[in-house]
């Protein structure tokens, strides 16, 4: 079934390829997603799929797996609105495109090998590269010229990474020498330590070039901000998350080596940097999806800070990472929307978007409250734990600094969100409205996100714990 | 016999970023993709292993990706010379420290003990420094691709030495990224010169804060 899980949208985008029949191909989207999320809700409940010794779920990878297929069913559903309204530049790309992606996505969070990995992860630049041009504008050349390239070097980077780490298996004189994940994890403690620690280094500078990891991210805003909203959405939610896991699976394999203090710092650090960075472009950006894209910086950075301080820290990291996505979705796709509405992004003339559009705009502004961490919403409840991990573990400064961090970044999204939102209606030159298809999604995120922040569920709390535990374990 | 190969692999380093002509630095590239295809067979012997990984790197580094680029610049009709932000003597001095920087570096790494003598350590990272520079310093589009290929065939000679931890499948799949991805830049290649007129990545600075 596994199998099956990440084969099927393969044989839905070469139907796409074939079919003559503009709405059909939109529909195939949603009807892939549905699939994906329900075969994904079945493979939850077996016990431990694996399919070979290459690819099997584990409790982190189960984790991102149903994040990453819930977030794809709502933005297939968005597509479906959005593709309608651009008939103009059609949808015979995107489409196969978009189902390439999540074969993709689905392969990098199930792969049991680090090669097997790197190749699915490096698939994921390729197919959503043509999703960043699909506006096919001077801008938009660019942006997907820098995020291919820059990408591309990194994944390479991280190549040499895995490359080391096998090294690392050979000086030690292991038996055999395999990139098979569960074969290093087992023999970790043997591996010749300064290969592996520089094979560790390569490997968070490739994946964090792909996570959007300060000093790493410049590619993102750029990206971000000229993809259509629901690519933004699926590359901030549901990319990153992946590219996320990848690096988890370099700490782990640190960990189950015993130096995974090393592992945590480095992340801690790039974290920090992350996170101020983000809160220094934050403040006066007059363009509202660059806004999220630095946002999205920022949260990557509260992500490695989580699993930089480990223990409590760690939980609430894994729970960030599920509000982190939902959110980033709900606010692209509420943001997508205000783009198509006022034929712009710049605060220059966004603005009265609630008067304007009651819908979109507010869930932009719901959605502006979340991401911030503001109470009741999920990330505020995250976002606390790792804060009460951190003073937990004693490292007040550290405490002290995110906290300000957050602050700024408050004042600095709020400005801009407030002045888009706020205001008397503007007169739209485009025809835009808000349609069932085009506002479901994002609304339903941010019940999720809502229902996180006020109630954790039983079997969410089990799967929460499950892979925290699997960051954790000592040799 | 892997040791004359990879002495041929920095030359073409050299060479590639001491030309002034575009062609020509396809071509170097595309030959250093060929003898990269010869050196698994050169370390591991005729296995099977070997054979199929030097057929793959041979068809996809030596002959698609150099044609694919050959045919982008044949379509967007680019001068044929290769502009760089520094003289070509300057990167040819600064390719030749950085590879003398590579053979005493990876004198100091804890290295197996049956890779001391060869030269495959030193090479790869030679060339993957030579690949960065070829990145960073030239201003057309298409050379920077070719600074990635020349990246990842650094990248590859250390692959050589650890085939046995990859098994084919996964070379196979991460060769056709590479030729899959090198194609995608191909086309947004040819739509930079559409839009642009020009492939140079000076023009590509509109998106800034």
């Amino acid at each position: 079934m596994l199998l099956f899980l990440i084969l099927f949208p393969l044989a839905g985008a070469g139907t796409s390829l074939f079919l003559p029949w503009y709405q059909g191909r939109s529909w195939l989207l949603p009807l892939c997603g549905g699939l994906h999320l329900f075969l994904t809700c079945l493979l939850l409940n077996s016990p431990a799929p694996q399919l070979g010794p290459w690819i099997g779920l584990d409790a982190l990878s189960r984790l991102v797996l149903i994040v990453t297929s819930l977030l794809y069913f709502g933005c297939a559903i968005y597509a479906v609105g959005y593709l309608n309204l651009r008939r103009d530049r059609g949808n015979k790309i995107i489409v196969p495109c978009l189902l390439i992606f999540l074969v993709a996505m689905t392969l990098a969070i199930s792969a049991r090998h680090l090669g097997l990995l790197w190749m699915a992860v490096e698939a994921t630049t390729i197919s959503s590269a043509p999703l960043i041009y699909y506006n096919r504008n001077r801008l938009s050349i660019e942006a997907t010229w820098k995020y291919l390239l820059l990408c591309s070097v990194g994944i390479g980077l991280a190549m040499l990474g895995m490359l080391f780490i096998a090294y690392a298996a050979l000086v030690s004189g292991a038996m055999s020498v395999s990139l098979q994940f569960d074969s290093l994890l087992s023999g970790a403690t043997i591996l010749s330590r300064p290969w592996l620690h520089a094979g560790f280094v390569f490997l968070l500078v490739g994946f964090g070039t792909k996570m959007g990891l300060a000093p790493l991210h410049s590619w993102k805003p750029d990206a971000y901000g000229e993809a259509p909203g629901m690519v933004g959405a699926l590359l901030a939610g549901g990319l990153t998350s992946v590219a996320f896991l990848a690096i988890l699976r370099a700490v782990q394999l640190m960990t189950a080596a015993g130096d995974g203090d090393m592992a945590r710092q480095a992340l801690l650090g790039m974290g920090l940097l992350s996170m101020a960075v983000a809160a220094i472009f934050m403040v006066r950006q007059p363009d509202i999806k660059r806004l999220l894209a630095y946002s999205s910086v920022e949260h990557m950075g509260i992500l490695a800070i989580g699993v930089g301080i480990g223990g409590l820290a760690t939980f609430g990291a894994m729970l960030h990472l599920v509000n982190n996505a939902l959110t980033k979705g709900c606010l692209f796709l509420a943001a997508g929307n205000i783009q198509r509405a006022y034929d712009s992004k710049k605060l220059s003339r966004v603005h009265g978007a609630i008067a304007t559009l009651p819908i979109s705009g507010s869930v932009f502004l719901a959605g502006f409250l979340a991401v911030t961490g503001s109470p009741p919403f999920g990330p505020f409840m995250s976002e606390f734990t790792i804060l009460r991990g951190i003073f937990s573990s004693g490292q007040v400064w550290i405490g002290l600094l995110v906290l300000f961090l957050l602050g700024v970044v408050f004042i600095g999204m709020g400005a801009t969100a407030l002045t888009a939102t706020q205001g008397e209606p503007v007169h739209l030159e485009t025809d835009f409205k808000d349609s069932f298809l085009l506002v479901i999604s994002p609304i339903t995120f941010l019940l999720i996100i809502l229902m996180l922040g006020v109630y954790l569920p039983e079997p969410l709390q089990s799967a929460l714990r499950d892979a925290t535990s699997l960051l954790e374990v000592q040799p | 016999m892997a040791n004359l190969l990879l002495l041929l692999v920095i030359l073409l380093n050299f060479y590639t970023l001491g030309s002034a002509r575009l062609v020509a630095c396809i071509r170097a590239v595309a030959l250093q993709g060929a003898l990269l295809a010869l050196l698994p067979l050169a370390t591991h012997g005729p296995t099977g292993h070997a054979l199929l990984l030097g057929a793959g790197a041979l068809l996809f580094k030596g002959i698609f990706i150099p044609l694919l680029l050959l045919r982008t610049i044949r379509e967007v009709r680019i001068r044929r010379d290769v502009e760089s932000f520094i003289g070509f003597v300057p990167t040819l001095v600064l390719g030749l420290l950085v590879t003398a920087g590579a053979f005493i570096f990876s004198d100091f790494l804890p290295l197996a003990h049956e890779h001391h003598e060869g030269l495959f350590v030193p090479t790869a990272l030679a060339t993957m420094f030579c690949g960065f520079l070829m990145l960073i310093t030239r201003r057309k589009a298409i050379t920077q691709v070719l600074g990635y290929l020349m990246l990842e065939n650094g990248i590859f000679i250390f692959a050589v030495l650890l085939s046995a931890a990859i098994p084919l499948m996964v070379e196979a799949g991460i060769l056709l990224d590479l030729l899959v991805g090198v194609f995608v830049m191909g086309i947004v290649l040819n739509q930079i010169s559409r839009e642009f007129t020009s492939l140079e990545t000076e023009r590509l600075t509109a998106l800034k804060e």
